[in-house]
């Protein structure tokens, strides 16, 4: 129980500490442009990066499960323009029922 | 009113109204946490004090399977601190857009979560400050308040995995990744960051590919087609 709450401790002050970074190194500082449009850039590499990893990787393995079949769904649910709450649950839904087929 | 006479943009309100739908999703993703810790064995408070004072969703399922997992406090932190790390680059973004001095802006920087982060970003490299911090309030009751919930429901509940709730995840990505695939540079930026992160997955602990990917958005720097 000592290692649990240790852990969230240290957890809780690296979180904080990175995220109070940028800002105390930058203050108000204006970016340059440069700078500017990198950052502009940031989001949809993040994005695809953190859906990739969490959808086909498992630890440091590519695994392709139903998590994939999930994604996938929810893709074809936001092409067609479903309101977020339904393409989770569409992402959901298709996950649990290939797991119970695959069960 | 508003740094560098920028539009006053949207208030709170907006944010809050904006943070509702992931706010929902973040509390399914809440429970499963809670279940997952009470069935490691970690107790009714710490998975909720955990859910308070790290408010991190990604570093917090590291956390407790790596516990779970038999691996020590240092492991546990280092693999928390890699797959959080995008929060530096992410903190960098944003503070321009903060207000106040240096301490100010580190506090309102702790507001910086996935979806509110997503939500406020402009896409000229500027962020909307209200709409960030609202979104992130109801996503934080969730998160906390679906914490407990888990926490009490997980001596009865059963595998979160079974019933799907982990690709609650990547499909809360998915949606704000749509958002930002507007033109053709960011369809590039996509496809590059996500290459580099799936390049380095083997070879990187988790989390440093995510942090990685961020070296697509250099493609910014190319002119306008």
């Amino acid at each position: 129980m000592t290692t649990v709450w240790l852990t969230i401790a240290l957890v809780a002050l690296a979180s904080a500490t990175l995220k109070a970074a940028g800002p105390l190194l930058l203050g108000d500082h204006e970016l340059g442009p440069r700078a500017t449009v990198v950052v502009a850039s940031l989001a949809p590499a993040l994005l695809t990066a953190l859906v990739l990893v969490d959808t086909i990787t498992t630890g440091q393995r590519l695994v392709v499960d139903a998590r994939l079949g999930g994604v996938v769904a929810a893709g074809i649910a936001l092409l067609l323009r479903a309101p977020v709450l339904l393409v989770l649950a569409v992402a959901v839904a298709t996950t649990a029922l290939l797991r119970l087929l695959a069960a | 009113m508003h740094a560098q006479g920028r539009p006053a943009g949207r208030s709170y309100r907006d944010g809050a109204r904006a943070g509702l739908p992931f706010a929902v999703a973040t509390a399914v993703l809440g429970v499963s946490f809670g279940v997952l810790a009470r069935q490691l064995g970690w107790g009714v408070v710490a998975p909720v004090v955990c859910s308070v004072v790290v408010m991190s969703g990604s570093a917090q399922f590291a956390i407790a399977s790596i516990l779970g997992a038999g691996g020590g406090v240092g492991t546990a932190t280092l693999a928390a601190v890699f797959v959080n790390a995008r929060f530096l680059p992410m903190g960098l973004a944003v503070a321009p857009s903060l207000v106040g001095g240096r301490l100010r802006r580190a506090a309102e920087g702790q507001m910086v979560v996935d979806a509110s982060w997503a939500l406020a970003n402009r896409g000229d490299g500027s962020f909307e400050r209200r709409l960030l911090i609202g979104a992130t309030l109801p996503q934080m009751a969730a998160w906390v308040g679906g914490t407990a919930v888990g926490v009490v429901a997980g001596g009865f509940l059963a595998d979160p995995e079974a019933l799907g709730l982990d690709v609650v995840f990547p499909a809360f990505f998915l949606i704000l990744l749509a958002e930002e695939l507007k033109d053709r540079r960011a369809v590039a930026v996509a496809v590059v960051g996500g290459l580099v992160a799936l390049a380095l997955v083997p070879l990187a602990p988790p989390g440093i590919p995510v942090v990685a990917a961020c070296v697509a958005a250099l493609l910014g720097l190319w002119k306008r087609p």
